[in-house]
């Protein structure tokens, strides 16, 4: 009789080479980097990561250029990539969000090939339909043992979910996990598990835990947040879909959360528990995990300490990743579950299209996020924006750039009115009904052009410097490089 | 009677407050140009409050506002300023006798003659001492154009040497007294402002208790009590049910023919039909009950 003989040598333990790397530089030589290939790395430790900067300055020592830098999103805290643009190691740009002097850098046009700004559900979609192709995928990670179990809840850098990076790793060719923390073998439960891990390196930091949640828990004092808030709650409350076993996702920042706790108040007078609460996940959601007035968190991305210990601790608090999220091409997103949504503005036009990325500039500073995927797939998707910021009007004509299409939103809240977009008529009713000042969008418009005045129109080139990609891929918008 | 349960006080030099105060829907803005402005800003404020008044964002609201005493370089100013800018109500900032009363209401006629208005400026009476608690009686039935009194608290117990308590033991005296001299002389009444805004069951507690006591509204100095207040003075759905049934009841009769009107035997008349009416007024004004369609 003859035997098979495997073509694969089983390894014994103690030939095996370790992956844990002496140094970043000796991870990126097993990885094989060269020219011209594509990295990622992602937003969990949101303005206090230093997982990005660090492998760039390294990368750049080694003298590798021409790479595309695929990160879920960018804070304030990477401006230092714009050193690494100027010199060529970078020469494109793949993320959610850009801001400060980056994004305004970016919108004077330093980058020859304009940056592709996608939503977090459509940067796994565009992973799955093969543009981008993560060569090496640098992914910082709180704790992690030998062998390349990883997971955010626990560690000195903890950050909760690694939703977005979940994701990168499925369909990165090589995989570096960065951590400070050594656990044990095995490292369990883990959010990224050994078998997509190549590399592991040890570092001082991989984050600065106190600004890892920075600003995302603060309770809002601002009457104007407040007002914004206590009609929001009352939107939700009325608009039909408030019932036991109903969903929503909130949000950060300060209209989200003071919504939150105004509808945690609400649900308890009316005896209402929602059945999960979705996204980006805060203590105020926690909160009312523990009081037993929402099931289960879903979780891709915990925006504060409460949220990222609560899930190392809460059964019912589950970490999805971004494709289990939002990815419009996947075989069954949270989102499409989702009842209720709130979202924030920078503008909002007559036709109800949303604007979270250019600034009244015309300068890049915000994120996609999740902004257009929750529109597009939740029951009831509601924008929340003040109908003037100082002197400048948030609702206009046209938005400077479209992020969430005008069709997918179904109501605008501002201090000034309700504007129901016009195919709701069931729901324009209720909300009158309940006593709320239902008026036109058009209306809105006017009076805040009275108010401000007509504003100057952005003067910009032909260049394109970012294009907006839709959660399906296709392009929805371009960004123009500003005049000097 | 126009419902007054919020006035919200917004410092006349606080750019932002002015700009913004009508969007948080008091049942009246009162500018102030007297404590809360430094010496250094009242001809600013002044002019600012001047142009809210003028502005379109002030028009759906009532306006009031707080001027400095007649005897201070402001006080004539501030009531041409806000005459000429149209305010509704002229707040005097301390009312002790009927001739404080009587010397502004000359000061705004004049005004109002030179700048030709058929607009009647009303006088709202903050009485801030002993001797004007005593005089509040005589205050309030002294003019015609007077549409309330209020009590302004801070300035009271220090004349009567005491302190403000969580209780409010030390101005019961005073409440009682303006209360009953507003309405003797069908006028209304306002409680004095609640100023720790971080303190909301304190601020809660208040309101109910001047509630109670029949006080028609407060002054406020934080947008955030405004919901507050207006949720405490909101009529229950319970009340609300009662006060529809009433009125059902009423225009069912009128149209019948029928004298008197019974609801689960107990009679219905006139008095009760009107505070059903008001119930109606506060709920809809509350925003408890809505439009069934446009």
């Amino acid at each position: 009789m003859s035997r098979y003989v495997p073509k694969c040598k089983a390894e014994k333990a103690d030939e095996r080479k370790s992956k844990i790397c002496e140094t970043i530089e000796e991870a990126i030589e097993r990885s094989g980097l060269k020219d011209g290939m594509t990295i990622s790395f992602h937003h969990a430790f949101r303005g206090g990561d230093k997982v990005l900067n660090m492998v760039m300055n390294i990368i750049a020592g080694l003298g590798i250029k021409d790479l595309t830098v695929a990160s879920s999103s960018l804070a304030s805290v990477h401006d230092e990539i714009l050193e690494h643009i100027k010199s060529g190691v970078v020469t494109q740009i793949y993320t959610s969000g850009l801001r400060s002097k980056l994004g305004e850098a970016i919108s004077h046009g330093i980058m020859e090939k304009p940056v592709q700004v996608h939503s977090h559900g459509g940067r796994v979609h565009l992973l799955q339909s093969g543009e981008l192709k993560i060569d090496v995928a640098f992914i910082g990670v709180p704790c992690i043992d030998e062998y390349g179990n990883a997971t955010g809840s626990k560690g000195r850098s903890q950050c909760g979910s690694l939703g977005y990076a979940m994701s990168d790793v499925d369909y990165a060719k090589y995989v570096i996990a960065l951590s400070e923390t050594l656990e044990p073998y095995p490292n369990a439960p883990a959010s990224i598990s050994q078998d997509k891990v190549d590399s592991i390196v040890l570092v001082d930091a991989v984050g600065d835990p106190s600004k890892i949640g920075e600003g995302a828990t603060r309770m809002t004092t601002n009457p104007k947040e407040l007002l914004l808030a206590r009609r929001t709650a009352r939107v939700i409350e009325n608009s039909g879909y408030f019932k036991n076993g109903y969903s929503l996702q909130t949000g950060t920042g300060g209209s989200s959360l003071a919504t939150t706790i105004f509808l945690s108040e609400i649900m308890e007078k009316k005896n209402i528990k929602a059945s999960f609460g979705l996204g980006g996940i805060t203590g105020t959601f926690v909160y009312m995990l523990k009081r037993g007035q929402i099931d289960k968190l879903l979780d891709v991305q915990s925006f504060d300490e409460f949220a990222a210990k609560s899930l190392g601790e809460n059964p019912n608090h589950i970490e999805i990743s971004a494709n289990e999220y939002a990815n419009p091409s996947s075989k069954g997103t949270a989102i499409s579950q989702l009842d209720v949504c709130v979202l924030s503005a920078l503008e909002v036009d007559v036709n109800f299209n949303v604007n979270v990325i250019t600034g009244s500039k015309g300068i890049l500073r915000g994120a996609s996020g999740g902004h257009c995927d929750t529109a597009a797939e939740s029951k009831l998707s509601i924008i929340v924006a003040p109908l003037t910021r100082g002197r400048i009007p948030t609702i206009r004509s046209r938005v400077h750039t479209i992020i969430t299409p005008g069709d997918t939103v179904d109501v605008l809240v501002t201090d000034q009115g309700i504007a129901v977009h016009p195919r709701n008529v069931e729901l324009k009713k209720r909300l009158k009904k309940a006593g709320l000042t239902i008026v036109d969008i058009e209306d809105l418009h006017k009076r805040a052009i009275e108010l401000c005045g007509q504003p100057q129109k952005i003067k910009h080139t032909d260049k394109v410097v970012a294009q907006i990609r839709y959660r399906d891929g296709s392009i929805i918008d371009e960004v123009y490089q500003l005049a000097e | 009677m126009k419902l007054r349960r919020s006035m919200l006080f917004v410092p006349g030099a606080n750019t932002a407050m002015v700009c913004n105060a009508y969007v948080y829907k008091p049942d009246t803005v009162m500018f102030d140009l007297e404590d809360s402005v430094a010496l250094a800003e009242k001809d600013s404020a002044r002019l600012m409050v001047y142009h809210a008044l003028k502005h379109f964002a002030y028009q759906d609201v009532e306006t009031a506002v707080r001027v400095n005493p007649l005897d201070s370089p402001y006080g004539h100013l501030d009531i041409e300023a806000a005459v000429r800018g149209g305010v509704d109500i002229i707040r005097l900032p301390k009312t002790d006798t009927i001739d404080d009363i009587l010397d502004m209401q000359s000061v705004i006629e004049k005004v109002e003659r030179k700048i030709g208005t058929t607009k009647k400026t009303q006088l709202l009476a903050a009485i801030e001492s002993a001797l004007g608690v005593v005089n509040a009686v005589d205050i309030a039935r002294c003019s015609s154009r007077l549409m309330g009194i209020a009590l302004g608290a801070e300035d009271y117990v220090r004349d009567i040497r005491t302190q403000r308590t969580k209780e409010g033991t030390e101005l019961a005296a005073a409440r009682a007294q303006i209360l009953l001299a507003a309405r003797a002389a069908k006028i209304q009444a306002f409680d004095s402002v609640f100023s720790d805004v971080r303190d909301k069951e304190g601020f809660v507690s208040e309101v109910k208790k001047i509630k109670n006591l029949g006080f028609d509204g407060k002054s406020l100095v934080n947008p955030n009590q405004i919901y507050m207040l207006h949720d405490i003075y909101a009529p229950t759905q319970k009340e609300i049910d009662w006060a529809f049934e009433v009125i059902e009841a009423a225009e069912h009769a009128k149209k019948n023919g029928l004298g008197v009107i019974s609801i689960d035997g107990r009679m219905v008349d006139a008095p009760i039909i009107a505070r059903a009416e008001r119930t109606i007024y506060l709920a809809r004004t509350s925003g408890m009950i809505g439009e069934d369609d446009e």
